[in-house]
Parts: structure tokens; C-alpha cells; sequence
């Protein structure tokens, strides 16, 4: 079905996740993204990369509604956010889930208290919490942890944690910038194999990254942003490692990815909601 | 709002006060020091403004009448006199209690020889108390204006002294007190602030989760009513304390003066000091975090 908003000049269909419309943002008189427009399908687990300074926290951004496209229109889950009233952001955020390269854990709370934040901040009824985290955990493989503060956790045990907080919520799309910049090449594989089962699972996944190992290894829809246009879209199952020269010619390690790794077993049905 | 929720966020307020225990008691200082100078300031002015109400209260005019003049236009006078705004009460002296008081001053009893009559027929009087001094010149020309009187006895110079001490001390306690109120509002302000970019991280993080403004602003809201609360209840319980001891300490030293000094008792401060000081405590903790919260939680 496509539907068309009061001012919209673009056709939205059902299945949009994203759609930016000859988007433009410019920081004082400097563009930082040209005339960019992009779709994303719900259920597509998509790259952005590009060096520095190329416009990708800004698009970010935009998808989160923190900052407002000077020019052209941002859909998110059918949602024209540069009409839409501060208000409803709140709601608008909800349906989003978020990891950052710095963690962005609460100090002061443990791993348990920091994932049920966002439960709490979202006003969910105290019974679903309280089975909705420990569920969250146990799918992240944190559940023995769950009193630990976050000065007691490797890297990639802190970004576990913040994937936990931000797939709590069951959002229907998962943004990430840089989740694997502070993390060694071990720890990146693991939370991208969590990446790609909640994908499976159908969250829509967009990474914003410029490690390159992960990418070519990844097999996914790659967008290439370079000096605030897109440069280069390769959808899935195109990207070839090496064919283009920003990026490393590391093969793709198969047996690193294989499902065997994935403690699904510990999944106990009904348990954890996710697919509600 | 969900009631837990309410409930989560009030917690949070207190929680919140431990976890930036230092920042908390930079806030409850500072609030508690601008609070025990203006108490302490308040209770200066209450007393002084009390002291001068008290002797403004013993100034008075008197009224002579001429001869002949009959009780009722006397009295007509009087009623006439307790309608003006500037008169607080008027004592009617007649002629014969003029004479008894006189009579009991000289320790007689009787007419002197050779006077059958009062002799001090003329001497019947009325003793005008005043609610505001200074319009005392209003006064003497009305009543210096009617023909039943023969004379006006005043004190200019008392009344013109204390009626511009009196409003000395009133703009003075309004300026000393406006002064005060607004260095707290800026400390505050401040420490309300840093209280938010300690916790910046933590804001941002509940603004991406999709938390309403509302509920990132109530817990700092809560934080910052019960910083003001505790910030009141400090210097009122020191100056409680205080007082009374600076009270008894004035009163023993300067004992010649114990006459002239009349001071209100404790609780007749608090009366006003209580409120006040809730309703500034309060009231800075409570708009310094909304203000605060407002500017800085645009995320």
C-alpha cells in the first residue's frame, strides 16, 4: 500500500523503514549532507560507512530526531520527523533502539538496573519488567552478571549491556554508531552475531561504522557516504570484500559466524516476548 | 503517568540527592546561608519596625478647646477625627477628669479657696494617638482649622524622626531582602546547573530512550524542593535558637535601654519567618530546577 502525506513528495510504502528525501543538513553554512535520498526496507540490516567527517553521526542524528534536516524530508517508520512536534518525539523514540561506541551505561547502576532503565523511562508495568530483563540478559549472555556495575565489565561486555537496554523495548528499528569502536576484533564478532539474530528476528538494523573488517565480513547492504553523499549503495549480497578501494581486503571468516556459537538454547519460549 | 512511574520518579528526587551528595550540599549550604542572612536580617527589621511602632505609638496630639465650648461638640469632634485614616485612636478627657488627675498629681482633694467652680473649666481635652506620624502636619492643620479649638500641642520633631526611621527600615528591609533573594536565585541557579551536567549523560540517555520531558524533569524538580526544604529548615532551626539568646544577651547588657526596648517574642518572628522562608526556599528550589531544566534539557 503507499500512502502520501499532506506535504509530502514522496510515496511512502508499508514496508519503509527509513526514507530520507533529497536531504540536506547544513552546520553553520557548511553542508554536511547533500541533497541525500535513501530507503531503507523494514527487516534490512544495512552499513553506512565512510571516513570521518563524512556525514554519518549526522545522519544519525536525523534518524533520532535529536536535529531537523534543513532541507528535504526524514521518514522513520512512516513518521515525517521534520513536521513532527516535540511532543510526540518522546513516543516517536520509543519505537527506536539505540548503541553508541562509548556504551553510554549509567555508572552508578548495575547491568540489571541499566537495561530495566529503559523499561522504567518508557513507564513499562513493573510485572513485564520483571521478566523482560532478565530474558534481555540471558539473550545477550549477561544473565550471571546482572549485579555487576559497568567499571567491572570488559568492552564488550558494556556493549552487550547497551544492546540489552536498547532491544528491551523491542524497537522495530536498531541504530548503531560505531557499537564496535572501542572493542577488540573478538568482541566486535560477538555483537555483531547479536546483531544478526535480532535482525533475523526482524528489527530493522542500520550500523554505522567504518570498521572495515566487520563489513566485508558482514555480507550486507552497504551505503557509502562520502563528503555528505551517498557514494556508493551495494545492496545484500553484492558487497564483495576488496572490490572497493576504501575498504581492506580481509577475507571473510566463515567459521567465526556460524550459528553453533549462539547459545539459543538458553532461550526459554515465553519467556522473552521479543516477536509479540 | 503511571503511578508507579510517579512513584519511581520521587524515589529517583531522593536517590538522586545521596548519589550528588556533594552537589546537594553545596545547594543546601548555599540555600541555608542566603536563608539565615535574610532570617537573620528579617528578625533585625521585624524588631526595629516593632521598636519604632512602639514609641510612634506614644506620640500623640492634644487638643485644647475654647471656652464655652460644650461636651457634645467635643465629642462630635472626636467621632469626626476616628474616621481619618491617619488616626489610630482619640482619648476624650473632660474637664473634671482633668482636674482628678491634677488633684491626685498635688496629693488635694478639694477646690483651693475661693473656687467653687473646676478651675480648670477649659482644660477638657482630647489626646489624639496616630496610626502613621508623619502625616502629623495634616492632622494639626485640620484641626487647627476647626473653631472649637483653642490649641494643638505637638511634637514636631519626634514625629518627623521616627515617622522617617520607620520608612528608613521599611525600604531598607525591602532592598536588603530583594538583594538576598536574588543572590540565592543566581547561587541556586548555579548549582542546579552543575547538578544537570553531572547528569547530562544520564539525561541524554533517557532522552533517547524515548523518556517525556516530563519525567526527566520531575525527579530533578523533587531533587531541588527537597534541597529547598532542608535548605529552610537549617537556618530556621539555627535562628530559633539564636535569637532567643541574642534576645537575652541585649536585654541583660543594655539593661538602661530595657524600657525602650520592647522586642517580639520568637514566635511572633517565626509567624512571618516560617512562611517566608518556605516559601523562598521552596520556591527557589522549585523554579531554579523548572528554569534550569527548561534551558538546559533540550535534547
Amino acid at each position: 500500500m503507499r500512502k502520501k502525506g499532506l506535504k509530502d513528495t514522496v510515496l511512502l510504502e508499508e514496508d519503509d523503514a527509513i526514507v530520507l528525501d533529497n536531504v540536506t543538513h547544513v552546520y553553520t553554512n557548511a553542508p554536511v549532507l547533500k541533497n541525500v535520498s535513501l530507503r531503507i526496507k523494514k527487516g534490512e540490516f544495512v552499513f553506512i560507512v565512510g571516513v570521518s567527517g563524512s556525514g554519518k553521526s549526522t545522519l544519525i542524528k536525523l534518524l533520532l530526531r535529536e536535529i531537523v534536516a534543513t532541507k528535504g524530508s526524514v521518514y522513520v517508520l512512516g513518521e515525517n520527523l521534520s513536521t513532527m512536534k516535540h511532543r510526540r518525539v518522546p513516543a516517536f523514540r520509543r519505537r527506536l533502539g539505540v548503541v553508541f561506541q562509548d556504551f553510554r551505561l549509567l555508572k552508578d547502576m548495575n547491568v540489571y538496573e541499566n537495561v530495566a532503565f529503559a523499561q522504567r523511562v518508557t513507564q513499562v508495568p513493573r510485572a513485564k519488567m520483571d521478566k523482560s530483563v532478565p530474558a534481555i540478559l540471558k539473550y545477550v549472555g549477561l544473565a550471571g552478571k546482572y549485579k555487576a556495575k559497568p567499571r567491572h565489565l570488559s568492552g564488550g561486555e558494556q556493549q552487550r549491556v547497551a544492546l540489552a537496554r536498547a532491544l528491551v523495548n523491542q524497537p522495530e528499528i536498531l541504530l548503531c554508531d560505531e557499537p564496535t569502536g572501542n572493542l577488540d576484533p573478538a568482541n566486535s564478532q560477538e555483537i555483531m552475531r547479536l546483531l544478526n539474530v535480532f535482525n533475523r528476528r526482524g528489527t530493522t538494523v542500520v550500523v554505522v561504522t567504518h570498521n572495515k573488517e566487520i563489513v566485508d565480513q558482514m555480507h550486507k547492504r552497504v551505503i557509502t557516504v562520502h563528503k555528505g553523499v551517498i557514494e556508493s549503495d551495494i545492496k545484500f549480497g553484492e558487497y564483495e570484500a576488496g572490490k572497493y578501494e576504501d575498504y581492506d581486503t580481509q577475507e571473510y571468516e566463515e567459521e567465526e559466524y556460524e550459528e553453533e556459537t549462539y547459545e539459543e538454547e538458553e532461550y526459554e519460549a515465553g519467556e522473552y516476548d521479543y516477536e509479540d | 503517568m503511571r503511578i508507579s512511574s510517579l512513584g519511581y520518579t520521587i524515589k529517583e528526587g531522593f536517590v538522586s540527592l545521596f548519589r550528588n551528595k556533594w552537589y546537594t550540599l553545596a545547594s543546601v549550604a548555599t540555600i541555608s546561608a542566603c536563608l539565615f542572612l535574610l532570617g537573620a536580617f528579617a528578625a533585625i527589621m521585624l524588631n526595629l519596625q516593632y521598636i519604632v511602632n512602639n514609641v510612634q505609638r506614644e506620640i500623640s496630639v492634644t487638643v485644647f478647646f475654647q471656652s464655652g465650648t460644650t461636651e457634645e461638640e467635643m465629642l462630635a469632634l472626636r467621632d469626626q477625627l476616628i474616621l481619618r485614616d491617619e488616626v489610630d485612636h482619640v482619648e476624650y478627657t473632660s474637664a473634671d477628669e482633668a482636674w482628678e488627675s491634677f488633684a491626685e498629681e498635688l496629693g488635694v482633694t478639694d477646690y483651693l479657696d475661693g473656687f467653687v467652680d473646676n478651675p480648670l473649666a477649659d482644660s477638657a481635652s482630647l489626646t489624639i494617638y496616630m496610626s502613621d506620624v508623619t502625616l502629623q502636619s495634616e492632622l494639626v492643620d485640620y484641626l487647627e482649622s476647626q473653631d472649637v479649638v483653642r490649641r494643638v500641642n505637638k511634637s514636631e520633631l519626634a514625629a518627623t524622626t521616627l515617622g522617617s526611621l520607620n520608612s528608613l527600615v521599611g525600604v531598607a528591609s525591602v532592598g536588603i531582602i530583594g538583594i538576598l533573594f536574588l543572590v540565592s536565585v543566581f547561587l541556586i541557579s548555579n548549582t542546579i546547573t552543575i547538578g544537570i551536567s553531572i547528569r547530562k549523560e544520564e539525561i541524554n540517555i533517557m532522552k533517547y530512550i524515548g523518556a517525556t520531558d516530563f519525567f526527566v524533569r520531575f525527579p530533578f524538580i523533587i531533587e531541588g524542593v527537597l534541597i529547598g526544604l532542608i535548605g529552610t529548615a537549617i537556618p530556621l532551626t539555627a535562628l530559633y535558637f539564636v535569637y532567643n539568646n541574642v534576645i537575652i544577651a541585649i536585654v541583660t547588657r543594655f539593661s538602661s535601654l530595657s524600657s525602650l526596648l520592647g522586642f517580639l517574642d520568637v514566635k511572633e518572628v517565626f509567624q512571618i519567618l516560617v512562611p517566608l522562608s518556605v516559601a523562598i526556599g521552596v520556591g527557589i528550589g522549585f523554579f531554579g530546577s523548572v528554569f534550569t531544566c527548561r534551558k538546559h534539557l533540550r535534547v
